[in-house]
């Protein structure tokens, strides 16, 4: 690929001029201020973005798209920026696109959809969709900030995924600028539309193969009743084996959701959920669906988890009681900030009942580098958060957070685990890809991202790491990579 | 963090050594062993295009390979069958949601035509069920797609391109699965009904037809809800029936909300079953069906076609492109 030169815009550059006769020059943003705010995520990784453009509708974007490609500089899409992994840190002084604008919403009921901008905040969406009997299913604990543009990008998960699926199982369409600047519809409303599924190989490319514009969500019908469990645990190591013994019950809970004590204890000072404090951990479990359904799952999870040392087992007597119980595990990140001033956060699968073993080494590996580690994760599909938590300010803490995440990645692969199951690579794990995957695995991946985009125009150096095949992957350097900016962090 | 210290290679599980896949890629040989095509059960094999005589006929390794019940997932060679397969999750109360397809067919053929069976509204798409792909590609080497466990975002997802690519990009040679628990309770009902108004009275039914005239509803879960859910149909008109009607072979996508005004489009005068909520109507059509897909979306399966297999040797004849016409299998 060309590759562009580092330039300081201006406002009298032929670039800046042409983004704003597209847009307008009130929504093209060049200032220091504004891109140095662009050029980072919620991961601890800085970029510099180039140009910073807000575009309200499709012809927008691709009028945007078009002027960027003909000065030869590379495009990031963004959405809210509540990423982990630095998918949305700009690389190679970008034209940055950024979609907190584009906030429309149309409900197509009659197809049991909505058409929705890319920067519509997912739990407003949800919002919208309530009164009318429906709501989008994946629940990202960032789901008051982060966009459905982004839930794409990432595939995002969320505690609900267990039952539901994650992003990819709830977009039906996506309409969608190409990196040559073309438009093109990827799947369609009907039913496996003819073609390969490029629906399917968009959501989760973390915004190298497009940026959507117009996206298809699925409506799924509000449940006719919820239950919400609290088990309450001495040891994590049975809580561990109460999420396997549930699963081998033959139930699929809508959400099974672990806390250990160490994050138990802070979310109960901060938010005052109700959670017992001298709890080794705790699971919360819901189940949803038809009325005696949800009874017959209730009994089955109450019985498991007794069986498995539970001391105590709650039912939340009504929604309020509900809400509070879900309250307390989303904020569980806000809380963090009462233990240590900074945390990192790392994100892999593991086989559900390898679940213990990992989670015991995750604990020596913190243990081996002196970090505190504090674990809320959503334990029913085995996907680990093990957050560690430390000051920067102490000197030499950050090879040490560095060290023992890479530990934690490797325990997880050595269990049969994967490298991310909602955060995504970015820029975090592109240096693990190959722990995972062999050359041709890699190649072919490359292949997939070659057919959308050639010349590797849309969000440069991210994903797949240098040697796949790509012809671009540069690299953040390493004083990126390691500059410290946490604040804001969700799982 | 630095990239430093990870070690060059994959770590040791992630580089297949199992012999069957391996004899399988032999068997598909290299760039230049010229021109290969798989077949399964035969049960959709005049779809997506007519597949070149030329072309050497080899059938992929079958098996299950592990099945975990806690897990939820199930390792299994993409020339099993899906009898054999379910022979084999039943006994764990499990399943996979790759229901109403021929039990002749296989995994890999299922997959590589892509096609739901009617069970999508509740089931959702067969496309989800696929979590890891291991294939053998054009150059004859194996590539592992996805990862083995039921949450996975490593990277792009060549798994979705793979379901319903008519093994163009690929050859499947094992594949793991998410699995299901099985219903204890299941139930069709039939009869006169307005399948609209029925729809937005249940919750989530698993499977909705209709004929112009009666409705079909496949019901599951727990036994009391079942049974609730049916008391509901049948206080709009539909009695307990053995099973779903016959589907005419040709197979059309369309938006679900159009499907209620199929009996209006002279170009569906026939006999048809629409499956509601999903946007399918089995029928007989004369001719091809009309190319949907713009320019751009053709543009992208031709160069997906031409980087995954330059040497056009993996099943041609087949495109994904070419709109399905009938599937000799019934459901």
């Amino acid at each position: 690929m060309t590759r562009t030169t580092a330039v300081e815009p201006r406002l009298n550059d032929a670039l800046v001029i042409e983004l704003a006769a597209c847009l307008s020059a009130d929504r093209v943003h060049t200032d220091h201020l504004e891109r140095a705010l662009y050029g980072r995520d919620a991961s601890l990784m800085r970029g510099d973005a180039g140009v910073v453009c807000f575009p309200r509708t499709t012809a927008e974007v691709q009028a945007a798209v078009r002027v960027a490609l003909r000065h030869g500089r590379a495009i990031v899409p963004r959405g809210s920026g509540t990423g982990l992994a630095g998918g949305a840190v700009p690389v190679q002084q970008p034209v940055l696109i950024v979609t907190t604008k584009m906030v429309d919403v149309e409900v197509d009921l009659a197809n049991r959809v909505a058409w929705v901008q890319p920067g519509v905040i997912n739990l407003d969406l949800t919002r919208q969709l309530r009164p009318l009997g429906f709501h989008f299913a994946p629940d990202p604990s960032s789901q008051q900030s982060c966009s459905l543009g982004g839930n794409v990008a990432n595939n995002s998960g969320g505690p609900h995924c267990l039952a539901y699926g994650v992003t990819s199982a709830h977009i039906v369409a996506i309409e969608v600028v190409l990196p040559d600047g073309e438009l093109a519809m990827l799947g369609g409303l009907g039913a496996d539309p003819d073609g390969y599924d490029l629906r399917g190989a968009f959501v989760g490319s973390e915004g190298c193969l497009g940026i959507a514009t117009r996206i298809a969500v699925r409506l799924t019908p509000n449940p006719p009743a919820v239950n919400t469990l609290l088990a309450d645990f001495v040891e994590p190591a049975h809580a561990a084996a109460a999420v396997s013994a549930i699963i081998a019950a033959g139930v699929v809970p809508a959400a099974i959701e672990m806390m250990d004590q160490r994050i138990t204890q802070a979310v109960e000072a901060f938010v005052g959920a109700g959670y017992p404090t001298d709890a080794g951990a705790i699971l919360l479990v819901e189940v949803d669906g038809l009325p005696s359904g949800v009874a017959a799952e209730t009994a089955i999870i109450e019985q498991v988890c007794r069986e498995q040392g539970a001391r105590s087992v709650r039912i939340a007597a009504d929604e309020a009681e509900r809400m509070l119980l879900w309250k307390g595990r989303k904020t569980a990140f806000g809380a963090v900030a009462r233990v240590k001033p900074n945390y990192y956060l790392h994100d892999t699968v593991v086989p559900r009942t390898k679940l213990l073993d990992v989670l015991q080494q995750v604990y020596a590996i913190a243990e081996r580098h002196e970090l505190i580690v504090m674990n809320v994760f959503h334990a029913g599909d085995g996907n680990l958060h093990p957050l560690l938590v430390f000051d920067a300010a102490e000197p030499g803490i950050l090879e040490r957070v560095h060290a023992a995440g890479e530990q934690i990645v490797r325990a997880s692969l050595e269990a049969g685990g994967v490298l991310s199951g909602e955060h995504g690579i970015g820029l975090e794990k592109q240096s693990f890809m190959a722990w995972q995957f062999t050359q041709p695995d890699l190649d072919a991946q490359a292949r997939l991202r070659d057919a959308f985009d050639p010349h590797a125009r849309f969000n440069p150096g991210k994903v797949l790491p240098a040697g796949s095949r790509c012809g671009d992957l540069a690299h953040l350097d390493a004083q990126h990579r390691d500059r410290l900016l946490a604040d804001g962090v969700w799982v | 963090m630095s990239a430093a210290l990870a070690p060059v290679g994959p770590l040791p599980d992630r580089v297949v050594r199992d012999p069957v896949l391996l004899a399988f890629a032999d068997q598909v040989g290299g760039q230049d062993a010229g021109p290969v095509a798989v077949q399964g059960g035969r049960t959709q094999w005049n779809l997506g295009g007519t597949a070149d005589p030329a072309a050497r006929l080899i059938r992929a390794p079958s098996g299950v390979v592990a099945f975990e019940p806690a897990e939820m997932t199930v390792q299994v060679r993409a020339g099993t069958t899906l009898d054999e397969l379910d022979a084999v999750l039943a006994p764990a109360g499990q399943r996979v949601a790759l229901q109403g397809l021929p039990a002749e067919a296989t995994v890999g053929g299922v997959l590589s035509v892509g096609l739901s069976g009617p069970m999508r509204l509740g089931h959702g798409p067969i496309r989800d069920t696929l979590l890891q792909a291991r294939y053998v590609s054009a150059e004859g080497l194996l590539v592992t797609a996805g990862g083995p466990t039921v949450k996975n975002v490593t990277g792009f997802d060549l798994c979705r391109v793979l379901v319903g690519s008519y093994g163009t990009l690929g050859l499947l040679a094992e594949v793991t699965l998410r699995t299901r628990p099985r219903p204890q309770a299941s139930v069709w009902l039939a009869g006169r009904a307005d399948p609209a108004d029925l729809f937005d009275r249940l919750y989530r039914p698993v499977s909705m037809l209709w004929n112009g005239a009666e409705v079909w509803l496949y019901l599951e879960g727990y036994p009391d809800d079942v049974a609730a859910q049916a008391a509901l149909a049948e206080s709009a008109g539909l009695s307990l029936v053995p099973g779903p009607p016959r589907f005419p072979a040709g197979r059309r996508s369309v938006p679900p909300a159009t499907l209620r005004h199929v009996r209006l489009d002279p170009a569906h005068q026939g006999h048809f079953v629409a499956e509601m909520g999903v946007g399918v109507v089995h029928g007989e059509w004369p001719g091809a069906s009309p190319a949907a897909a713009d320019t751009a979306v053709v543009a992208l399966n031709r160069q997906i076609k031409q980087l995954f297999d330059p040497y056009g040797r993996l099943n041609p004849g087949r495109d994904p492109m070419s709109v399905p016409t009938t599937r000799t299998g019934q459901p």
